[in-house]
């Protein structure tokens, strides 16, 4: 995804108004601007690559379960320990090393500075750690698949992953891995953070604030509060495998339910983080392509708060059978379902901008209204399965699986590429090709529908998740299940086909080509942006 | 870009709030135990010596249930298996254990009463998981524990039906105890290797 390199000439922008009149942009050297890169626009173009290489190998990984999963009895992956690995490598992959990068790294990094008007992030070099910690973090993740020692799931659960059960040093490379992806998350919400409140245009207040500035703000305060708590967990977890510690051992008076609590306080917002940026995402594009400003600004503003702020106090709905007495899963049940209510004002936001809106249905939109429908089908398996009563008979079962890869896999990421697809122009300068997007739309669709909708069915009748294997009675679902994993690693095949075809693109492409629907300030630049934009801040009035 | 003071005033803050939240999480460990100590929650008994208030005739069934960890080298089981006791008198009730191996090893039960709701009605005045417990080769030995049920039970409508508690124990080998046996030695060899002697001392059977 080379993006602004090799078109000189366009050193100019609007905003600037014509003080470029050397008409270069002082770029530096390859070496210098990728590995040595302090322009957010270089380093979000580095995290789009990363969360490309890291949804690849998370996919590849997702394509040989369903393969051992498509028949039972199957062996295609051949002992229960590489089949642990496998499931865990594939979560914290497409966690950690795909969606994260992509939304808060990728996206975050290059539309921050440019709809708020700023030159660049507050703190360019912190901004290149935060993505050079990442690609160590990654080989230590695939240290731990490919020695086959990290099995115990993407929740680390003691004593599933101490000493005893994983004593090998591939799960010590996994929790120093979360601790890197950790400490790479933390240095860049502090770089969101003091850039959204201290470098926006002037005139732009907070509630004058693009929705996605919004989702990346709200985003960046979760990570700043929940990722520490992941931090102490897994450095309790290390001191337990490694230093003698007892912090979750009950033979030293450890309670290994304490890690379970730690987990998901950091792991419920954990969810919200990696969903909000994309709420924010296809607010820009809904409102662009029904040509309306998005309905309720306000409201959606202070949904995304309002998920953020009661996102920390849900977490125990993760662990309902974990012994927690009933009054504390009536309280956990009670705050969960509260959760639909501002997830409700956003969906019902959207629908309301489209309403009566001048609808142009571009491969972009075509993302945006899937993800409506997708994620709302995961909202309501999630209320399903916020009653403490049903999660007795459903936890852990592939019903759970089925939601959680409704709201994220499918939700999460089709806002990625609905992002992808409407930024690709604004970012390359090269226009994306119509039809091949579109395709790639409907495998997709189609593919991830098939596998994760009979879930449901298997979960309901109660397959369990995190088997390699299960009684013939699941043997139907469980092939359609594959066929449709196999359609969307098509899908796939037909981005990574569009990359292609979008970067040998010669077609021009406008400052502002999706016309009047798009009324933020990225807008106002050339296609792709110059190598330093605003020269001169802009107004907004 | 420009690093003003208000730039370094708001990342100062930031990381205030991480430095602050991984704090927390390392309290959470303390203030997990005070908090299940403080509200009875999971199932902890009170304990310490306030005195019983007195029967009232009421009675409640309680009955015992013992565990042990497949680390430790010991039988252990209770001598009773319930008893009928008088909501607010003092009773005792008795375990035994023996230690099947040749030389001396340390346990330590934990403990928990179930249904969990019970925990805070549910006081425990004296007992042998209070503290570690050594027994020598092939030593047998009566744990006596000393617990009253409070009253407050019947009047609590969360607890008002309840008419049988049981009293749990898991006894396990002592960590230090584990760790001189080599048991944590054995869990990897990223634990790193026991010393020559220490290797001489675990060798020996049992």
């Amino acid at each position: 995804m080379a993006t602004t390199s090799d078109t000189p000439g366009h050193g100019h922008d609007h905003a600037a108004h014509g003080h470029d009149d050397h008409g270069h942009d002082h770029k530096p050297g390859f070496v210098a601007r990728w590995f040595f890169s302090t322009n957010h626009k270089d380093i979000g173009t580095l995290y789009l690559i990363f969360a490309v290489v890291g949804g690849l190998l998370g996919g590849i990984l997702s394509e040989i379960m369903r393969a051992q999963l498509q028949f039972p009895n199957n062996h295609v992956v051949t002992d229960g320990q590489q089949w642990n690995t496998i499931i865990t490598s594939h979560g914290l992959l497409m966690i950690f090393f795909s969606v994260m990068p992509a939304l808060i790294g990728g996206f975050g990094n290059w539309f921050i500075p440019l709809m708020i008007g700023a030159p660049d992030m507050a703190f360019p070099r912190l901004n290149n750690i935060s993505f050079w910690l990442l690609p160590p973090a990654f080989v230590l993740i695939c240290v731990g698949l490919v020695l086959g020692e990290s099995g115990s799931g993407w929740t680390l659960y003691p004593p599933l992953s101490n000493s005893t059960y994983e004593s090998g040093m591939g799960m010590d490379c996994t929790l120093f891995a979360l601790h890197l992806a950790g400490a790479s998350s933390l240095l860049g919400s502090m770089n969101f953070i003091v850039t959204i409140f201290n470098m926006r245009a002037p005139g732009m207040t907070l509630h004058k604030m693009p929705l996605f500035i919004w989702s990346e703000l709200v985003t960046a305060f979760l990570l700043v509060l929940a990722v520490p708590v992941l931090a102490g967990a897994i450095t309790m977890l290390i001191c337990d495998r490694n230093f003698g510690t007892a912090f979750f051992d009950p033979t030293g008076g450890g309670d290994p339910v304490l890690f379970q609590h730690l987990f998901w306080f950091f792991g419920h917002p954990e969810v919200y983080i990696m969903i909000l940026p994309g709420f924010g995402i296809v607010s820009h594009v809904i409102s662009t392509f029904s040509r309306k400003p998005i309905f309720g600004y306000l409201g959606m503003v202070y949904a995304m708060v309002g998920i953020g702020v009661v996102g920390f106090v849900v977490w125990a709905h993760h662990m309902y059978l974990s012994g927690i007495d009933v009054d504390t899963r009536a309280y956990f049940m009670g705050a969960t379902l509260v959760i639909a209510v501002p997830t409700g004002i956003k969906i019902f936001s959207w629908i309301a901008t489209m309403w009566g809106g001048s609808i142009d249905l571009k491969t972009p939109m075509l993302w945006a209204i899937g993800f409506l429908f997708l994620f709302t089908l995961g909202g309501v398996t999630g209320v399903v399965l916020a009653n403490a009563g049903i999660d007795e008979a459903v936890h852990n079962t592939y019903y759970v699986i089925a939601h959680f890869h409704y709201v994220l896999s499918l939700g999460a990421v089709f806002s990625i590429f609905a992002g992808f697809y409407y930024w690709i122009g604004k970012m390359s300068g090269h226009q994306y090709p119509e039809f091949w997007g579109k395709v790639h739309f409907w495998l997709t669709f189609v593919g991830v529908n098939l596998t994760f909708f009979p879930q449901h069915f298997l979960g309901l009748s109660g397959m369990p998740r995190r088997y390699p294997d299960y009684p013939a009675a699941f043997a139907g679902w469980n092939y359609v299940s594959s066929v449709g994993a196999y359609i969307s690693g098509v899908a796939f095949l037909v981005f990574l086909y569009v990359c292609f075809r979008t970067f040998t693109s010669k077609a021009p492409v406008a400052d502002n080509y999706w016309g009047e629907g798009a009324t933020t300030l990225e807008w106002t630049q050339t296609s792709p942006p110059a190598f330093h934009t605003y020269l001169e801040m802009p107004r907004i009035s | 870009m420009n690093s003003g003071p208000r730039n370094t005033m708001v990342a100062a803050a930031v990381v205030t709030a991480i430095v602050g939240m991984t704090g927390l999480s390392f309290a959470a460990v303390p203030l997990y135990r005070l908090f299940c100590a403080a509200t009875g929650y999971a199932g902890t008994p009170n304990i310490g010596l306030a005195a019983a208030p007195g029967g009232n005739g009421e009675t409640i069934r309680v009955r015992f249930n013992a565990d042990t960890n497949s680390g430790l080298p010991w039988t252990f089981a209770p001598d009773q298996i319930e008893v009928t006791s008088t909501l607010g008198d003092e009773q005792v009730a008795f375990y035994h254990a023996t230690n099947q191996s040749g030389r001396p090893v340390t346990g330590m039960a934990l403990y928990n009463v179930t249904p969990e709701k019970v925990g805070k009605y549910f006081h425990k005045t004296a007992c042998f998981c209070f503290n570690k417990q050594t027994l020598a080769a092939h030593q047998s030995m009566e744990f006596p524990v000393s617990f009253w049920v409070d009253p407050a039970i019947r009047t609590d409508p969360n607890t008002a039906d309840i008419k049988t508690v049981t009293l749990s124990y898991t006894f396990y080998r002592s960590m230090e105890d584990s760790e001189k046996s080599g048991a944590l030695a054995a869990a990897g060899p990223h634990v790193g290797a026991m010393s020559d002697t220490e290797r001489q001392q675990t060798s020996k059977p049992n």
